[in-house]
């Protein structure tokens, strides 16, 4: 159990950390993400162009393909920032997209959809199925027939798939699972069902692939798909981790401006050691899941420790986010009970990242069959 | 400080290394503390100074110290590859812990020449053994209060009063001491003052406190009409209280200076790993256990996670929001997960946490309940969790003072 992950920040990463911080506090005041949440598309288009004027949809997609030429690394502390802010678009979502075709694409898909991509073309995958299991290989959607594959089968928690240009699923083909690239466009009328989803700054929808055909040539390379598959996963960890990471550093920002200014029996309630105690717990809860965060996004691309390092990230952030967004309620007594106070963006927000890419138990599991 | 030289310092980390393989004894034939406040009978204190000075005088200790002064003379990466050295031969521990991390830094820092002179060789060679006289009976989280009283007669100070949970007291030929010199003064903070005292001298007695565990460690230090000599006066009479923040800051290594070596080892999660698998349940290894596992995994997660933080604190970028957050957080997030950790390996033991040390049918010796009851020495010595909690809390958050 030597190496299970090592902090290390590169000069990219504190030039984009240091960009992504006063990008996404001045477009996201949270007056800004209430009044997205009321909105049906959910994200503001000219923000989005903007991000991709600024080349953060390339980030981690090659230069010989339009992008950046980085990796996942960078990507972090943007997706930091943005959880910060509780900004909404399909930025992640598009991002392991093109994860997606880089692990697992032919040639030829990645040579027409990623330069896209990295331009600002939004994108999704569409993996959950209802049986709950985060096991990414255990499809039961299927792709049957030969120069043509029919599909069939729900998929749920489609990110942004009414904005995507492109989704790529995972289905059962030919005794195997496999990833097969849909374009939206060809979507038949009642394919998509908006969710309700807890956290509503999100767009997500119920893909009914019944009677949708593509041509076989949508299918990505099936020799690589298991290892797609798997680098999906770790992928999305890694990025909810860094959303919950910014999340859990606003939330308790939140909650001390509170104990800061609100008044009780003379005195301000974040001088009562009740309130400041669980405070202090939450914020050093806190350091510890960021320091996980950048040892998982400096780890990543190395065989095992990436896997380590992301999975015991994802189990900090969540134990760290639960809990700082779990006494924000209550520290903001009734007014914590209401719409109007932020602490229930960040609780919903925590129980939908717990909820995605496997919990913090499911994560220990495979964290005990590697390691114990 | 010279450059450091490659070659110089792989050969210096491979001497230690084979110093250390050579040297340590794995087995001494009874049980060594764990950590500097353990130190329980005199056959463990003999073996701990005489460990102490030969690790000095083979130059694994003190290594960046000045020359003059005992030390190696080196850069501070000699004396580390030769800490690293004494970790991983298990190496027992420095026993003069206030003497190496708390005065040393200070009369380097801030000492005179005199200081200097006087006393930084006998501390790295464990010769002079000191100890700390901060806590009082009556006040011990609220220091800043103490009233040990310090009055001015021609070159010395007359003491009266008491200090308590005093850190091998019995042992030390010097204490740190913190007393009051100004009663009147409008704060309280502003009364004090911060000595190099004597402690074998008429008018010192040291009794000792038996612990929790049934041993020894600490002493109850009484002053009567005790006389010290006034040049032992650090920092400007009044000044006191600075002078005993920055020794804190020394000891929990947010200041350098240190000499290296540890006064503290742990069982860590290796350890209790290997217990878990050792330990059965229902014919099965404890380790086999989902929910045990599940456990474990936290505090693997936790351990890894903390040392972590050490790393991202050398990393400006990442600390930017809460510059000290990370370093005035350690003490807590250390000491805590090491008693939960002790207490957890407790419960691994399942009936047979019922025994404790001394019976020969006791998990591994005893040391787990041991290590547990003694893992409350660093969540309340050096300042309780609770108060790191409220220094946290108005220090790194900004939280108004309870
Ligand atoms: C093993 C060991 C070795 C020690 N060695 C030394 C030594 O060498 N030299 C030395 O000077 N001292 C030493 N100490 C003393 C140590 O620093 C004190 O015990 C400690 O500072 C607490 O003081 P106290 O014992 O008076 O407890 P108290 O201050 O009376 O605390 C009692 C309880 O009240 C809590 N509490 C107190 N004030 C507050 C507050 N404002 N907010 C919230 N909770 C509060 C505490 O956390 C604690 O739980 C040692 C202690 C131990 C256990």
């Amino acid at each position: 159990m030597e190496n299970l992950g090592r902090i290390g920040f590169s000069e990219e990463q504190a030039d984009l950390l240091e960009v992504a911080e006063s990008f996404c506090r001045e477009r996201s005041p949270v007056e800004r993400v209430r009044a997205l949440i009321r909105d049906s598309l959910g994200h503001d288009p000219a923000v989005w162009q903007e991000m991709a004027e600024l080349g953060w949809l390339g980030i981690a997609i090659p230069e010989a393909y339009g992008g950046v030429g980085l990796g996942l690394a960078e990507v972090v502390p943007v997706v930091e920032q943005m959880g910060r802010r509780l900004m909404a678009g399909p930025f992640v979502s598009t991002t392991l997209a093109g994860q997606a075709l880089l692990a697992g694409g032919t040639e030829a898909q990645k040579a027409a959809w990623l330069p896209r991509l990295a331009e600002g073309m939004p994108a999704t995958l569409a993996l959950m199925e209802a049986d709950g299991n985060w096991d990414l290989e255990a499809v039961t959607a299927t792709a049957e027939g030969g120069a043509t594959l029919s599909l069939s089968g729900q998929k749920l928690f489609v990110e942004n798939a009414a904005t995507a240009g492109l989704v790529i699923a995972s289905v059962f083909h030919d005794g195997a699972p496999a990833l097969v690239l849909i374009e939206t466009e060809a979507l038949p009328d009642g394919a998509l069902r908006r969710e309700t989803v807890i956290d509503e700054t999100r767009r997500s929808f119920e893909l009914t692939l019944d009677g949708i055909s593509v041509p076989s040539s949508q299918l990505l390379d099936t020799g690589k798909a298991r290892a797609a598959l798997s680098h999906i996963h770790l992928a999305a960890n890694l990025l909810a981790t860094a959303e919950m990471t910014g999340c859990t550093q606003a939330c308790i920002d939140y909650t001390i401006d509170y104990l800061n200014t609100r008044k009780q029996f003379g005195k301000l309630i974040g001088s009562y050691q009740a309130l400041k105690h669980p405070s202090v717990d939450a914020y050093v809860t806190y350091e510890q899941a960021r320091s996980h965060l950048y040892s998982a996004a400096h780890s990543f691309t190395e065989q095992g420790t990436g896997e380590v390092a992301t999975r015991m990230a994802k189990t900090a952030a969540d134990k760290a986010l639960s809990f700082a967004a779990d006494r924000a309620i209550q520290f903001h007594g009734g007014f914590g009970f209401t719409y109007d106070c932020d602490a229930h963006l960040y609780r919903r927000r925590a129980i939908w990242h717990a909820s995605q890419h496997g919990d913090a138990a499911w994560h220990k599991r495979k964290l005990a069959q590697m390691l114990l | 400080m010279s450059e450091v030289n490659e070659k110089e310092l792989a050969e210096f980390a491979a001497e230690a290394d084979a110093w250390f393989a050579e040297n340590v004894d794995p087995d001494p034939g009874f049980m060594l503390p764990l950590t500097f406040m353990e130190v329980g009978t005199d056959q463990q204190f003999d073996f701990l100074r005489q460990w102490q000075n030969k690790v000095w005088e083979a130059g694994y200790l003190g290594a960046a110290w000045p020359r003059e002064y005992g030390g190696g003379g080196l850069p501070e990466a000699f004396q580390r590859a030769a800490t690293k050295a004494m970790r991983k031969h298990n190496g027992p521990i420095m026993l003069n812990a206030i003497g190496l991390n708390w005065t040393g830094p200070l009369l380097l820092d801030i000492g005179s020449e005199a200081h200097k002179a006087k006393y930084l060789k006998g501390i790295l060679s464990a010769e002079d053994i000191w100890c700390q006289g901060f806590s009082e009976p009556e006040h011990g989280s609220d220091l800043g209060n103490a009233q040990t009283r310090a009055v001015r007669e021609g070159e010395e100070y007359v003491v009266n009063g008491s200090k308590i949970w005093t850190t091998q007291g019995n042992y030390a030929k010097y204490m740190i001491l913190l007393a009051r010199t100004d009663p009147d003064a409008p704060r309280k903070y502003d009364g004090l003052s911060f000595f190099l005292a004597p402690m074998q001298i008429p008018g010192v007695e040291t009794h000792p406190i038996r612990k929790l565990t049934g041993e020894y460690g600490f002493t109850q230090t009484f002053f009567t009409d005790a006389r010290i000599p006034a040049d032992g006066l650090i920092g400007a009479e009044g000044e006191g209280w600075k002078v005993a923040m920055r020794t804190l800051e020394y000891e929990r290594g947010a200041r350098g200076g240190q000499p290296g070596g540890y006064v503290i080892t742990e069982r860590d999660a290796f350890d209790v790993l290997d217990l878990a698998r050792r330990m059965m349940r229902g014919g099965e290894p404890l380790m086999e256990d989902p929910v045990m596992q599940d456990r474990l995994m936290d505090f693997i997660i936790e351990i890894q996670a903390n040392r972590l933080c050490q790393e991202r604190q050398k990393v400006a970028p990442l600390t930017s929001d809460r510059p000290m957050g990370l370093a005035l957080s350690s003490k807590l997030m250390s000491t805590e997960l090491v008693r939960r950790l002790n207490e957890f390996a407790v419960t691994l033991t399942g009936p047979r946490a019922g025994y404790y040390v001394g019976d020969e049918n006791a998990v591994d010796e005893g040391i787990w309940a041991r290590g547990y009851l003694n893992a409350f020495s660093a969540t309340i010595g050096g300042g309780t969790s609770q108060i790191q909690h409220n220094i946290i809390g108005e220090h790194v958050l900004g939280l108004p003072k309870s």
